[in-house]
């Protein structure tokens, strides 16, 4: 039985703990607010870019450059991990991580050379116990303000693109969390390189009118297939951020709860101690008037 | 009355402008065009430089892009920029504040960093705003 002075001083731990976790709530609330926002204003952008690529690669037929028709093997593959910078945040790394995993393994019983580029702290950390052997770079997003995450991903995609023309990678596929939700964040494997146009895209209707281009398809394709990483690789930096905070904010509300009830039931413990003491001196002094 | 052109520029971050107008005059690669209503099917890269929406003959707006790509469809014109803003919206000052403050952390970087090219590119297009605001 833990005295009342233990039980008091764990009712007040506990208490400053759920302190914690009830500010870090609602600092992850107005991040999420923030981050969907940055990732629904990309959206547009995204959008139509990957209707132009699907007009032009249809145009263009399976003769486009490098970067969209592949370098014909499939040896080497680049798996780029996109984690948080910081934990705490519920099962959100974890799951890309898990994902990460089983697409490594799989490509490594397939017999593939397997590179790991990883983003973001968390990521690293987990893969490293295994797969630390495979890790080629590492790109740090802890100096990241707000949501400005265009300079790292012009810096990412140019990163990409310049190692795959120097052929260090066949394909290369980003591993991130989806945000579908607050309550769902889903781990999606996506091939960046060689990139393929988005299926489904709802093809134009020309009037019979012959599309012309400026210089010319190829020229096009070049200056727009960067671009499209880029985007691809932007998107998902928004995504995974306004995902952390999601989760971070359901992790903490329920951290909250729990403390709640953990306080509730300390108190009752505290309560009894209490009265117990109590009844004993009382039995004390009443038997100790007694034997007088 | 003509016809209107649906016109819709979007840039990364979001989407500046979208609605119907008479005339858009971009600048391609090739060359500064023009687009009117009923345009023939025609895709072009963009360089920096200003796009200028007329209603009328009047200039209703001007928009500085940083390279990008325009799309002429039977729905319209979409302006796909990697950064735009409209001219006036901006300041002069800001524009010499924000100048400053990319060449400094050009000048922090090592060489060779990744991020050298896309600031490099950012200078460029901040001294191209500041040139558009001048006259």
């Amino acid at each position: 039985m833990p005295s009342l002075k233990d039980l008091k001083n764990r009712i007040a731990s506990v208490k400053s703990t759920q302190k914690i976790t009830k500010a870090m709530q609602l600092v992850a609330a107005a991040k999420l607010k923030r981050a969907q926002d940055a990732a629904t204003a990309a959206r547009p952008y995204a959008e139509r870019l990957a209707a132009v690529l699907a007009n032009l690669a249809s145009s263009a037929g399976g003769n486009g450059p490098k970067l969209l028709a592949g370098s014909g093997k499939s040896d080497v593959h680049l798996v780029v991990v996109m984690t948080a910078e910081r934990g705490l945040a519920g099962g959100f790394n974890a799951y890309v991580v898990k994902l990460a995993r089983q697409k490594i393994q799989s490509l490594l019983n397939e017999g593939k050379t397997v590179k790991v580029l990883t983003i973001g702290k968390k990521g690293r950390e987990q893969l490293s116990r295994d797969y630390s052997k495979l890790f080629t770079s590492h790109v740090n997003l802890s100096d990241i303000k707000g949501n400005d995450f265009s300079e790292s991903a012009i810096a990412i995609g140019l990163m990409l693109t310049k190692s795959y023309e120097a052929g260090d990678f066949d394909v290369a596929t980003l591993i991130y969390s989806q945000f579908k939700n607050v309550l769902s964040q889903v781990p999606t494997a996506q091939q960046l390189i060689p990139a393929k146009a988005p299926e489904g895209a709802p093809s134009i209707d020309l009037g019979g009118a012959i599309y012309t281009y400026e210089p010319n398809e190829e020229a096009l394709l070049e200056a727009l297939l960067p671009r499209y990483i880029n985007t691809q690789i932007l998107s998902a930096l928004l995504e995974s951020s306004a995902g952390e905070q999601a989760s971070r904010m359901t992790a903490m509300d329920n951290a909250t709860r729990n403390a709640k009830d953990l306080i509730k039931a300390l108190n009752l413990k505290y309560n009894r101690a209490r009265q117990a003491q109590i009844t004993k001196e009382l039995i004390e002094i009443i038997s100790g008037a007694e034997a007088l | 009355m003509a016809d209107k052109l649906h016109f819709s520029l979007v840039s990364p971050a979001r989407e500046l402008f979208s609605g119907a107008v008479d005339h858009v005059i971009a600048p391609g690669t090739e060359g500064e065009f023009g687009v009117l209503a009923h345009h023939a099917p025609f895709m072009t890269t963009l360089k920096n430089g200003v796009v200028r929406v007329l209603e009328g003959d009047a200039v209703r707006m001007r928009i500085y892009v940083r390279g990008g790509f325009a799309d002429v469809t039977p729905a319209g014109l979409t302006i796909l920029a990697e950064e735009a803003r409209n001219l006036t919206d901006v300041k002069a000052e800001d524009v010499d504040a924000e100048l400053e403050a990319t060449r400094l952390k050009l000048l922090a970087l090592d060489k060779g960093d990744p991020k050298q090219f896309a600031l490099q590119e950012q200078m460029a297009y901040l001294e191209g705003v500041r040139a558009a605001l001048a006259n």
